[in-house]
């Protein structure tokens, strides 16, 4: 039971590291690292509930997680290659164009 | 299904169908729209004569369409029903609208909308003869409202001159009221009757289930709906503005059928319209009065065809009569002898018109009979039928109609029937009195126009001298033994016997030899002694000319205030609370999107952000409520 609450803080203190970064990182690139790490946190939670259910649903789910995480960071960081052409930045702050 | 039902389908769907192909090819070869849509109508008329060989004998024939609504207990097919009654018009309708058709195609050759023209007439007739075949009433009713459309298209036919577009809605809004009582009619015979279908309404034990009031409300309903379409007092101002339409038109649709639609409806439904003897008592007196209005009216137009419209309007108030006085076959015979004369006045006021280069007024004709003297000979034959006088085509519907008159067994209006009878009489007199003095002023005396009247092409002049024959010798030929006419779907006729021989038959003609003779008298031998007339009868002749003030007073009381009415609704309704609501929702979504738009910052920390607050928010609500 203990290893659990190990197991779920260290995952609930990755995911609010991810969150805070996401909002607070300017570098593109990072932002992109801080959503991946949010991911791993998420799939980290599903390992841990796996084992203690005793069935393997939630690792299946981490599968998932992955295969779309991969495709996310390709499209992802070709979007990032696009705008640092159009802008020759790749700072969150200066791609704001899409504004009332 | 009995016997003959591809040939009842084929009356109605020829023309449906030479609607569409007269259109769609005339529009390409603009001459052969009027050869199409004639064949459509011609084939409807030969079918219509196979079957009225048979309905002679008794038999009649039906034919289902198709179904039009068929849902839980209620089924209404669109059925066709064909006997002895609907034969009748069936053949006025397709024979006098096939020469119609026919001399249309030289009248309107040269109109540019002729495709359009014709299509429209072909549906007339189609709509026309889904009326009078219709089994049910709803199918009647939508025969009843497509000639009503097709009367406001075809009135309105030449559209870019705002009075004819606005005569064309005088109709259709006309129609319309009197449409009211039709539906109210067809509310209450279904709700205590249970059925609408003609054959059964005639039942005695189907009219037995109308208690007294609702027979009383049916039958009035069905009156209302009859003035409508038959331009009878209060509803008739509409029929001399739908003079506006092209000549051809008012021959078929405001003299020979559609008007003659009311009549119909009486005689089909007759059992309803007798049960109540208040309601032949209330048509007797709306009739006369109709009858008597027109006829003075149309002693001081100047219009040629003003002339005949109101004394279609006078002639149709003549069949009410026979109506009222229970002798519907009567009535349907003047029809028919309506349909010959007035189909061949009105064409050859048409010929006139297209000879004299779109005059109209007779004040400027005269002296025509020598330039046409088809046409002259065809209206003078046409004039001296509906004067009545004996042999001619109107002397046997016209006399007929004065002898049930006298012979009515109503106990509301046995009293008065000799009074009714002598004023009839006097309006039988008007009647020939106006048409000879028509006939005097366009044909007699000289020529008082400019430009060179000519006699109309073979295509106009055949139909109309065939017309002319019929005006003639349709009285004895087709509806003479009145008793034998229509036998079956109609009461049988019961005519007060009277001396035969010649003598009946010369007393028979007076009203018009008198009436003729008097205009003879007044236009040509003594110009001095009419003027004195004139002076003389001036006032009157200016409450004539205005048609009594139907107009004005339908107007003041009807059209003006339910303006008013509709302005204050316009300012209250429409103004304040629709558009100031519609303006409302407007003006409040657009200042929330104003707000709302704020945080549309561009930084994607920002959109983070709140997506995460909105997140953690729905989280806490959902788990709240678990």
């Amino acid at each position: 039971m203990t290893s659990m609450v190990a197991y779920i803080g260290v995952s609930l203190v990755l995911f609010t590291l991810g969150a805070i970064g996401v909002c607070i990182r300017r570098n593109a690139i990072v932002v992109f690292m801080c959503i991946e790490m949010m991911l791993n946190a998420v799939n980290l939670a599903f390992v841990a509930f796996s084992k203690l259910q005793g069935n393997l649903d939630g690792q299946v789910a981490v599968f998932f997680v992955m295969v779309i995480a991969a495709a996310e960071s390709a499209v992802g960081l070709a979007i990032i290659i696009s705008v640092f052409r159009s802008i020759v930045s790749v700072e969150t702050t200066d791609a704001a164009q899409l504004k009332w | 299904m009995e016997s003959g039902d591809l040939r009842l389908s084929l009356v109605v769907l020829a023309p449906v169908v030479g609607s569409v192909a007269s259109y769609l090819w005339g529009r390409r070869a603009p001459k052969m729209a009027g050869v199409v849509a004639s064949a459509a109508v011609l084939i409807s008329f030969i079918c219509s004569l196979m079957l009225w060989s048979g309905a002679r004998g008794g038999e009649t024939f039906s034919a289902a369409l198709s179904s039009w609504i068929s849902y839980g207990g209620i089924s209404l097919p669109i059925e066709l029903y064909f006997d002895s009654l609907s034969a009748v018009m069936c053949l006025v309708v397709t024979g006098v609208g096939f020469l119609i058709h026919v001399y249309s195609a030289g009248y309107m050759a040269k109109d540019a909308g002729v495709a359009r023209f014709f299509a429209y007439l072909n549906l007339f007739v189609a709509a026309m003869l889904i009326l009078v075949l219709g089994k049910t009433l709803p199918v009647i009713f939508i025969g009843w409202e497509g000639v009503g459309l097709c009367s406001y298209l075809l009135i309105g036919f030449w559209f870019t001159d705002t009075e004819y577009a606005k005569a064309g809605r005088k109709a259709f809004v006309m129609n319309r009221i009197g449409d009211v009582g039709f539906l109210v009619a067809m509310a209450v015979l279904y709700t205590a009757c249970g059925t609408l279908d003609v054959v059964e309404l005639g039942r005695a034990d189907v009219l037995a289930r109308l208690s007294p009031a609702l027979a009383l409300v049916a039958g009035l309903a069905l009156f209302v709906a009859a003035t409508g379409k038959s331009a009878q007092i209060p509803l008739f101002t509409w029929l001399p503005d739908a003079m506006a339409g092209p000549t051809p038109v008012s021959a078929l649709i405001h003299a020979a059928t559609m008007v003659t639609a009311g009549i119909y409806l009486m005689g089909r439904v007759h059992g309803v319209v007798e049960l109540d003897p208040l309601v032949p008592a209330v048509i007797m007196w709306v009739a006369l009065a109709t009858a008597a209005v027109a006829a003075t009216t149309a002693l001081v137009q100047n219009d040629i065809k003003k002339v005949l419209a109101y004394s279609t309007v006078s002639q149709l108030g003549f069949m009410f009569l026979a109506v009222a006085a229970g002798q519907y076959a009567v009535a349907l015979c003047h029809v028919v002898t309506h349909a010959f004369f007035k189909a061949c006045l009105f064409l050859s006021a048409g010929s006139v018109i297209h000879g004299c280069h779109h005059e109209q007024d007779m004040r400027k004709m005269g002296g025509l009979l020598r330039h046409m003297p088809v046409t002259a000979i065809c209206y003078g034959a046409s004039t001296l039928a509906i004067a009545g006088v004996c042999p001619f085509a109107g002397y046997y519907s016209k006399h007929a109609i004065l002898s049930a008159i006298a012979g009515v067994s109503n106990p509301l209006l046995v009293g008065a029937a000799p009074w009714i009878s002598y004023c009839a009489t006097a309006i039988a007199v008007c009647t020939a009195v106006y048409m000879a003095r028509s006939f005097i002023m366009t044909f007699l005396g000289s020529y008082r126009g400019s430009g060179h009247p000519h006699e109309a092409p073979a295509v106009m002049t055949v139909p109309v001298g065939i017309l002319g024959v019929l005006s003639v010798v349709g009285g004895f030929l087709l509806v003479h033994p009145i008793e034998s006419f229509v036998v079956g779907p109609l009461p049988a006729t019961s005519l007060p016997q009277e001396a035969g021989g010649v003598v009946s038959l010369i007393v028979g003609s007076l009203p018009g030899i008198f009436g003729i003779a008097l205009a003879a008298y007044l236009g040509m031998a003594a110009p001095r002694e009419a003027e004195a007339a004139r002076r003389w009868l001036a006032p009157l002749g200016r409450v004539f000319e205005r048609k009594y003030y139907f107009d004005e007073a339908l107007n003041f009381l009807f059209v003006a205030p339910i303006k008013r009415v509709s302005r204050v609704v316009y300012r209250a309704v429409d103004q304040s609370i629709v558009e100031g609501g519609a303006g409302a929702i407007g003006s409040v979504t657009q200042a929330v999107g104003e707000l709302a738009c704020r945080i549309t910052t561009g930084q994607v920390a920002t959109y983070v952000l709140l997506m995460f607050l909105a997140a953690a928010a729905l989280f806490s609500v959902f788990s709240q409520v678990r």
